[in-house]
């Protein structure tokens, strides 16, 4: 009996091996596999940002933190009491970790601190036995050499937020950041890559015995940017002391050659999270420096919309370049009296003069002739009031208003008086700096319609192939007669004997540009005010003054760059615009390595000083 | 009668004594410490060093051991049988005031050369003083139940002693083989009830004596969902060790929940779990193989002998062996919760290793004295 009961207990034995070795293998088997192999993601180096001389605006460098695997912490509290006697952590890095630990898997390594240092890690490294699922990793951070420069080109990336997770596993990963802005954000699955991965053999305790299997994922695509560095950095400069923004555009191939807004603020604040003081300080700045006011600035265009009046006019034959108009400095409309900005007037003037000295009673006579819908579906051919397109987020549309909108928005009818006021770029009417660059360019370049883009990428992504062949625009359908009375006007109002710009002209012959300068009112010059005498701009509060703006294009004899510059309540377009248009553009042109001749020649002549 | 006393008096020269040893169970034997040699190899991930040359050594001197204490003329045995057993027992007693006066809880008495665990010495002194106690009683007498008194004390005094040190496992053991003894002696299945139903309502009683870590073992094992990470942990890899290693096995060598460290004390309890591992359900079956003939063995040794004190001896000896392998095997695989039982002959550690060999010597003796009569009262 006593030997029957141990061999029935024996036969128990075998048959739990059978149920636990052959029934239940399956589960088994997968159990010991995911025990031993621990799959790890491996981040692929974000890719960088390129001038388009090869200048770097955004790359990587290293960054060491410390990250937490919760699933191999028996007590995260007591894991970040031991992490804490050894580096300083705050009380809010405490709550980060847990709320992290709660929202991510268990296996993903969740970020203490960042950014640490050799001693820190050594520290951390020596007391490694004790510390249970903790891990010193490199990551790489973001770093922008241009810093401020260039910030409303390249955005900046961030940690990943909750609304951002896509589901891709790269966005959990403890470093991981995401475009929040510009180039990086638009850019961004390109750049970021592929994640690969590493299967590796692991022991109980964690540590690596061998890679079983390793994919290498892609790294991100680097991306070449049509900008100019070095020209972004003067235009930056130049502009710095003010609220302003300007826009260089290459007219035949569209590039953005330059893009900048002031004030600015610096990008590498972002990588490592910036501080909410130093965020609330950028989001109260009032010349709010985090919006890039050469897209997202919408501003009355003034007289630099002279141009496409006049063009509506001429293309509508209703007005011809021969088209004559005496200014007494003011004019009558029903009840209402319109002024021109210079007082006493400017006598007779013809098309081109009107453009050169920007007459407003010129312009208030043609637009009461072709009337508003002809010059807004004008401006809309210009690339007024829509978006450019342009590879950046945040463009506004501005606003090219007319008889429709105006019922739309307001339910009564359009009122000739408002004709009057388009007709000089102000009322309704509102633009972009950006707008104002590709407007001056279609004009420049004989009526082709030029669109921005600041990586050729955005012309090739709808294409199969991804061929660098420079972009091919179509043709306005302008007359060149029409065009041609039109940047004559512009010659002459940066070079001619009245010019509105003379003062800022460029002497160089090959080098002369052609412009308009603008000085659009933020506020109704009221009779009374009119009467005793208007203040002059530098006597009024800051937000009421005139916004100066200017528009340009050189070199005149075969238009290559086109510019529109736009200072916030800086006065006259022709004292602090057109200055700074002129500074550009003779940068730009100094710099264009084709008409560069004298490279050549200095290096022959170095060549055979030294030979 | 006087027959008997003249083979009581029989005397076997040592040379007839050797040759009457039983050979092929020191063959089977010998293949089932190869079994643990090579597992140890395979433990140390492929080293002699430091496990499987000195499992080897010690299961070379436990040989000799086996076979000196297998030519002790089993009279004599019968005759120190109560002597063993009140050293024993003595000793037990020894720990535990040392234990109480502060000279540190330990389980073992050190002799200089050697550690000596008075508990494992009682495993196999229980097995002769029981056997030698029914050796005297008549059947009419083991089926009184007032006979069952001072036995009881016999059993229960070792017992209690050792779960206070505390050892879960050989408690369980020594109360476990006392039954089997008790079985084959011919106490009656009544009276097996009676004890039974004491033992259950001394539980609570019992429960008073385990530590907490012994608590919760009984109480993860009870629900292992209690505690994935800390006591359920070991059964758990066990399990998946055991169930990942599937019919035929991950190879020598190749077991990734042995290898990778994963299954803990995979030298000394968890051995068998490795096993099964690297060589499937037909590497455990094969142990298990070789365990059940061992066992028959100890059954058909036990059947061949003449008298009551002998094959007592044998049961006894068989059963601490079925005991160990049952106890060790049930646990790796899931079935009892986790106590300390290391597998006969395959499991390293020494301290199992003498008391498995002075067993099988015990059992050895019996076998070569199988033809020898005792009176059921031995003259004193």
């Amino acid at each position: 009996m006593l030997a029957g009961g141990q061999f029935l207990l024996l036969s128990a034995l075998v048959g739990r091996l059978y149920y636990l070795q052959v029934l239940q293998s399956d589960r088994y088997v997968m159990l010991s596999d995911d025990n031993r192999i621990n799959i790890k993601l491996l981040p692929p180096p974000r890719g960088r940002i390129l001038d388009r001389k090869g200048e770097t605006m955004a790359t990587n460098r290293h960054n060491y933190r410390i990250a937490l695997v919760s699933e191999q912490t028996n007590d995260v509290t007591a894991t970040l009491d031991a992490i804490g006697l050894l580096i300083p952590l705050s009380a809010s890095d405490y709550q980060r970790v847990r709320r992290e630990i709660h929202r991510k898997r268990e296996f993903v390594p969740i970020t203490v601190r960042e950014n640490l240092t050799w001693a820190e890690v050594a520290r951390i490294e020596v007391n490694a036995p004790d510390l249970a699922g903790v891990v010193i990793e490199v990551g790489q951070t973001r770093y922008y050499p241009l810093g401020a420069t260039a910030v409303h080109i390249t955005g900046y990336v961030a940690a990943v937020s909750e609304d951002e997770l896509t589901g891709d596993p790269l966005l959990e990963l403890p470093d991981s950041r995401i475009g929040k802005n510009g180039i990086e954000k638009i850019y961004d699955l390109a750049l970021r890559g592929k994640a690969g991965n590493s299967q590796v053999e692991v022991n109980a305790f964690g540590r690596v015995i061998r890679e079983l299997e390793r994919n290498e994922g892609q790294p991100g695509d680097d991306l070449v940017l049509t900008l100019d560095a070095g020209l972004q950095r003067y235009v930056s400069a130049r502009i710095a002391e003010k609220s302003a923004s300007a826009v260089v555009l290459d007219i035949l191939t569209g590039d953005v050659l330059a893009l900048a807004s002031s004030p600015s603020y610096d990008p590498n604040l972002f990588t490592n999270g910036i501080s909410s003081e130093d965020w609330r300080a950028l989001l109260n700045h009032p010349r709010k420096p985090l919006i890039s006011k050469a897209i997202s600035g919408q501003y009355p265009p003034g007289s630099t919309f002279k141009m496409v009046v006049a063009l509506a006019a001429l293309e509508s034959g209703l007005a011809g370049r021969s088209h004559e108009v005496f200014c007494t400095g003011e004019v009558q409309l029903g009840n209402r009296t319109f002024h021109c900005w210079k007082r006493g007037g400017h006598g007779r003037m013809d098309m081109v003069d009107a453009l050169e000295q920007s007459c407003d009673i010129y312009f208030y006579d043609i637009s009461l002739r072709i009337g508003i819908n002809r010059i807004a579906k004008m401006a809309r051919r210009f690339g007024l009031g829509e978006l450019s397109d342009i590879d950046l987020h945040g463009e506004q549309p501005g606003l090219v208003p007319d008889r429709d909108w105006k019922f739309a928005n307001f339910e009564r009818s359009w009122q000739k008086g408002e004709t009057l006021i388009a007709g000089i770029g102000q009322g309704y009417m509102l633009a972009t700096p950006l707008q104002l660059a590709v407007m001056t360019a279609r004009i420049a370049s004989g009526g082709v319609a030029v669109t921005p883009h600041l990586s050729r990428r955005a012309l090739t992504r709808n294409q199969d192939d991804g061929a660098e062949t420079g972009p091919v625009f179509a043709s306005m359908g302008l007359s060149p007669a029409s065009l041609a009375v039109v940047t004559e006007g512009m010659r002459r109002a940066v070079n001619g004997a009245r010019g509105t710009a003379r003062r800022a002209r460029i002497v160089e012959p090959d080098m002369a540009m052609a412009g308009k300068t603008g000085t659009s009112q933020v506020r109704s010059i009221s009779t009374a005010e009119r009467l005793s005498g208007v203040l002059k701009n530098s006597k009024r509060p800051w937000e009421k003054r005139d916004h100066a703006l200017f528009v340009a294009y050189a070199p005149i004899h075969d238009p290559r760059y086109a510019i529109a510059v736009v200072v916030e309540h800086g006065g006259s377009g022709s004292s602090v615009a057109a200055p700074i248009a002129r500074d550009i553009l003779r940068e730009t042109q100094r710099r264009d390595p084709a008409r560069d001749g004298s490279l050549e020649r200095i290096a022959a002549a170095s060549d055979s000083s030294s030979g | 009668m006087a027959k008997s006393l003249g083979i009581q008096h029989y005397q076997m020269s040592l040379g007839l004594k050797f040759r009457r040893i039983n050979w092929s169970l020191v063959l089977v034997l010998t293949m089932t410490a190869m079994i643990g040699i090579a597992m140890l190899y395979s433990a140390a991930n492929g080293n002699l060093d430091p496990w499987a040359s000195r499992h080897a050594a010690r299961f070379g001197a436990g040989l000799v051991m086996m076979i000196g204490i297998a030519l002790i003329d089993i009279r004599h045995l019968l005759r120190w049988a109560y002597g063993i057993y009140g050293l024993a027992l003595a000793m037990l007693a020894l720990v535990e005031i040392m234990g109480i006066s502060g000279m540190g809880a330990q389980r073992w008495i050190d002799l200089g050369f050697f550690q000596l665990q008075p508990s494992e010495v009682m495993k196999m002194a229980l097995v002769l003083a029981l056997a030698r106690y029914f050796h005297g009683l008549t059947m009419e007498e083991t089926r009184r139940l007032r006979a069952l008194a001072a036995l009881l004390l016999l059993v229960l005094a070792p017992a209690a002693l050792v779960l206070r040190q505390p050892d879960l496992g050989t408690a369980v053991m020594l109360m476990l083989t006392s039954a089997a003894i008790l079985l084959a002696a011919g106490v009656r299945l009544r009276i097996f009830a009676i004890v039974a139903v004491a033992g259950l309502s001394a539980i609570p009683l019992a429960w008073q004596f385990l530590r907490d870590y012994q608590k919760e073992r009984i109480l993860t094992f009870l629900d292992p969902e209690r505690d994935p990470l800390g006591a359920g942990y070991h059964i758990l890899q066990s399990k998946i060790a055991l169930g990942s290693g599937g019919m035929f096995g991950k190879g020598f060598l190749n077991g990734t929940q042995s290898q990778l460290s994963f299954l803990p004390e995979r030298q000394t309890d968890f051995i068998f779990t490795m096993l099964a591992e690297e060589f499937g359900l037909m590497g455990g079956l094969t142990l298990l193989a070789l365990y059940t003939l061992i066992l028959i063995y100890g059954f058909v040794i036990g059947l061949g002998t003449k008298s009551q004190f002998a094959r007592l001896v044998a049961t006894g000896v068989t059963a601490t062996f079925f005991v160990y392998v049952f106890i060790n095997i049930a646990m790796v695989t899931g079935l009892i919760p986790v106590v300390g039982v290391p597998l006969p002959l395959v499991s390293y550690g020494g301290t199992a290793m003498v008391t498995i060999m002075v067993g099988v010597g015990l059992l050895m003796s019996v076998y070569v004295h199988r033809d020898i009569e005792i009176p059921r009262r031995p003259p004193v």
